[in-house]
């Protein structure tokens, strides 16, 4: 084989191999929508954080404008601390709330931000004070079976006084 | 009875004994073919010659491959997928099977069976036909002149040809999933884009083909510089290169996958 | 400087136990053709390999231009091997490589001329061997005399003192026979080399060699030159010089008596 048909070979070779490196990063992968800008952190305070992981996205108004970086727990106030890193071109104002949602009915778990009207925006390492905790299925299930079982309760005294008018 | 048994232990034990002596020189031949891995850095037309008879060689076989992987994931996928009314997730279920997975271990699998024999065999019928002992008379060091070069090439060639087995399964996965089967061309890649990330899932896939290569490479090459100077000899060797290629590559991803996976 | 280019001093060597050579004494004078011949599995390619430093020999000593070989280091080694060609049993020719390139192999490798110089060196030496034409042809396509006259070009390609030639008729025809046997002797006294023959074909070499050693069972059994030995009457060199099937070196393999081991059958 000629030296120089192999070199063409082994040219077109690894520049197929960059390719489609390049394509898994860009189209496959998460590049474009990662990582790539400036961002500022922020932290807020959580009684239940329920399933959320590091690196969930913080999405307000159903768009991607960041994501969790750490979560860590507080031994004085027993809550969760999340610190979530917000893409700078977006600014948030001081009284933010941040809530935690589920991504259809049992799907992973967002940070989600419903803007204020304060006209000071939030700053790097400033803390949200308003935060809504995640929605804990087995407490909801509790809630229901209270409510139905307290429900059954009042027709029963219902019934009752009925029949004692009678 | 006893005289069967002990005869048994002893040779369970000289095949063990066999086995590490065997491993210990395959870890001191990887130690001078990095050693005299300089003359493939002075002259990278003897690496860029390899790469090309085993990486540009492979790329039919791998492509070809890979092709069908992509589409028969989509299928299969397709098929449980849509009885949980998640057939939208068909896209991530593709890309990440192949990007975390079946690229990088079905490339080894295959680089092993075609690259590797040829490394092999080839190894192995210059060792019998006195090419290698003609080289050291002439003073050239066979190591540093046919098995270096041959080591980098695989090293090169390997994360290359997985990576071209990722994005050609992923789309032939894409062809059977749109255009075949029916699933909305936005859903397939938006949701894989949300659920594929770079830096867990395609970096950690080309450091494990990375790791495969340099395995792969260097049982190949071993293999055919151990090999008896007989015709048998030569085709042991192949075979053997071939199992234990894949037995390597099996193993080592489990370990891998398990590094990666755990937070 | 020594007179003599090598000088083999009771070397013995043998591998697990099994002695191959038993205090061999040889010495190679320069500008000479010698021989080494003997049997099949008498040792005589195994005592090339020591002296290219290939073998270490368990005792005794192989001395390459005063040096012992198996005392030197790598580099040395490699420079020693640098003075010397070697052309193997079958050619051994670089199947990837053209005739041009294998002949310009240890050009490349060990000199930094230009690739001019080198084309016409390499042109040159094939000339000597009479292949310049086919320069451009591969391995696969040569016959086997023309394979070992490339290799034979190939081994003088930096016009090496010590040059060693390993069964060097073996398995050709008369003609190429007879052309190897030109080249030797020619090419031997152009570089005003030292050339060390190993072969077991007696007719051919005795018409063009200076000196022969004879090796069986681990020593010299005989030396001088081709005119002393064929007119020796030492069995085994009778043996060997005359072709006899039987003599010092046995015809058959030891085996149990023949009348016994043949009515064993009928009895049982």
């Amino acid at each position: 084989m000629e030296r120089t048909t192999i070199d063409l070979w082994v040219g077109i070779f690894a520049a197929a191999g960059l390719a489609a490196m390049m394509g898994l990063a860009m189209k496959v992968g998460n590049l474009t929508t990662s990582g790539i800008g400036e961002t500022y952190a922020v932290t807020a305070a959580f009684e239940n954080i329920g399933g959320l992981k590091a690196r969930a996205p913080v999405k307000s108004a159903g768009v991607v404008v960041g994501r969790v970086d750490g979560i860590q727990f507080d031994t004085k106030t027993y809550e969760a601390i999340v610190t979530i890193k917000i893409d700078k071109r977006y600014e948030f104002p001081k009284d933010t709330f941040a809530s935690i949602y589920t991504s259809g009915l049992l799907g992973e778990q967002y940070v989600g931000l419903d803007a204020g009207g304060d006209s000071v925006p939030l700053k790097n390492n400033d803390k949200i004070a308003h935060t809504q905790d995640a929605v804990v299925l087995e407490k909801m299930i509790s809630q229901f079976l209270y409510n139905k079982a307290s429900e059954t309760g009042d027709t029963k005294s219902g019934d009752k006084k009925q029949v004692g008018e009678k | 009875m006893l005289k069967r048994l002990t005869k048994l232990l002893q040779g369970i034990g000289s095949r063990m004994l066999e086995r590490i002596w065997r491993l210990g020189a395959a870890a001191r031949f990887f130690f001078y073919t990095m050693v005299y891995s300089g003359e493939s850095l002075r002259r990278p037309q003897l690496v860029v010659r390899e790469v090309y008879f085993t990486g540009v060689m492979s790329l039919i076989i791998i492509l070809v491959s890979a092709f069908f992987v992509g589409m028969v994931l989509a299928l299969q996928g397709y098929n449980t997928l849509q009885k949980y009314g998640s057939s939208d997730a068909i896209g991530v279920l593709v890309a990440l099977s192949l990007v975390r997975e079946l690229g990088p271990v079905v490339t080894a699998l295959l680089f092993a069976g075609r690259a590797g024999t040829a490394i092999t065999a080839e190894i192995g019928l210059m060792k019998a036909t006195e090419q290698l002992s003609a080289m050291e008379m002439m003073a050239v060091s066979p190591i540093a002149r046919v098995v270096a070069p041959r080591f980098w090439a695989g090293v090169i060639s390997m994360p290359i040809l997985a990576t071209l087995f990722s994005m050609t399964g992923i789309l032939g996965g894409y062809m059977v999933a749109v255009p075949l089967i029916g699933v909305d061309d936005g859903a397939f890649w938006s949701q894989m884009q949300a659920n594929v990330d770079f830096k867990e899932d395609i970096v950690n896939g080309f450091i494990k083909s990375c790791v495969f290569g340099v395995a792969c490479t260097l049982i190949a090459l071993f293999e055919g510089y151990d090999a008896p100077p007989t015709a048998e000899g030569v085709s042991r060797a192949t075979t053997r290169t071939v199992v234990i290629s894949s037995l390597a590559v099996l193993g080592l991803d489990f370990v891998l996958t398990s590094f990666m996976l755990s937070p | 400087m020594t007179d003599n280019i090598v000088e083999i001093d009771n070397l013995s060597f043998g591998y697990k136990g099994r002695l191959l050579h038993k205090g061999i004494n040889m010495s190679f004078p320069r500008g000479k053709v010698i021989a080494i011949m003997g049997g099949s599995g008498s040792g005589k390619t195994t005592l090339l390999r020591l002296i290219g430093g290939q073998l270490k020999p368990n005792h005794g000593q192989v001395r390459v231009d005063g040096e012992v070989v198996h005392n030197l280091d790598r580099s040395g080694l490699y420079r020693m091997r640098r003075k010397m060609g070697m052309l193997f049993q079958f050619g051994a020719l670089f199947t990837d490589l053209s005739v041009f390139d294998n002949v310009a192999f240890p050009m490349r490798e060990h000199t930094d001329l230009p690739e001019s110089m080198i084309r016409d060196l390499v042109m040159m030496k094939l000339n000597a061997v009479g292949l310049r034409g086919a320069h451009s042809l591969m391995p696969t396509e040569l016959s086997g005399g023309m394979s070992r006259r490339v290799a034979l070009a190939r081994a003088v390609a930096l016009d090496p003192a010590l040059i060693m030639y390993d069964e060097p008729f073996g398995g050709l025809d008369p003609i190429s026979m007879g052309v190897i046997v030109n080249l030797i002797r020619s090419l031997n006294d152009a570089l005003g080399a030292t050339s060390i023959v190993v072969t077991h074909d007696v007719h051919e070499t005795f018409s063009f060699v200076d000196y022969v050693y004879f090796v069986s069972e681990g020593v010299v059994v005989a030396e001088g030159t081709p005119e002393q030995l064929s007119k020796s009457d030492m069995p085994f060199v009778h043996q060997f010089v005359h072709g006899e099937a039987d003599g010092p070196v046995p015809f058959h393999y030891p085996a149990p008596d023949y009348k016994r081991e043949m009515l064993r059958g009928h009895d049982a």
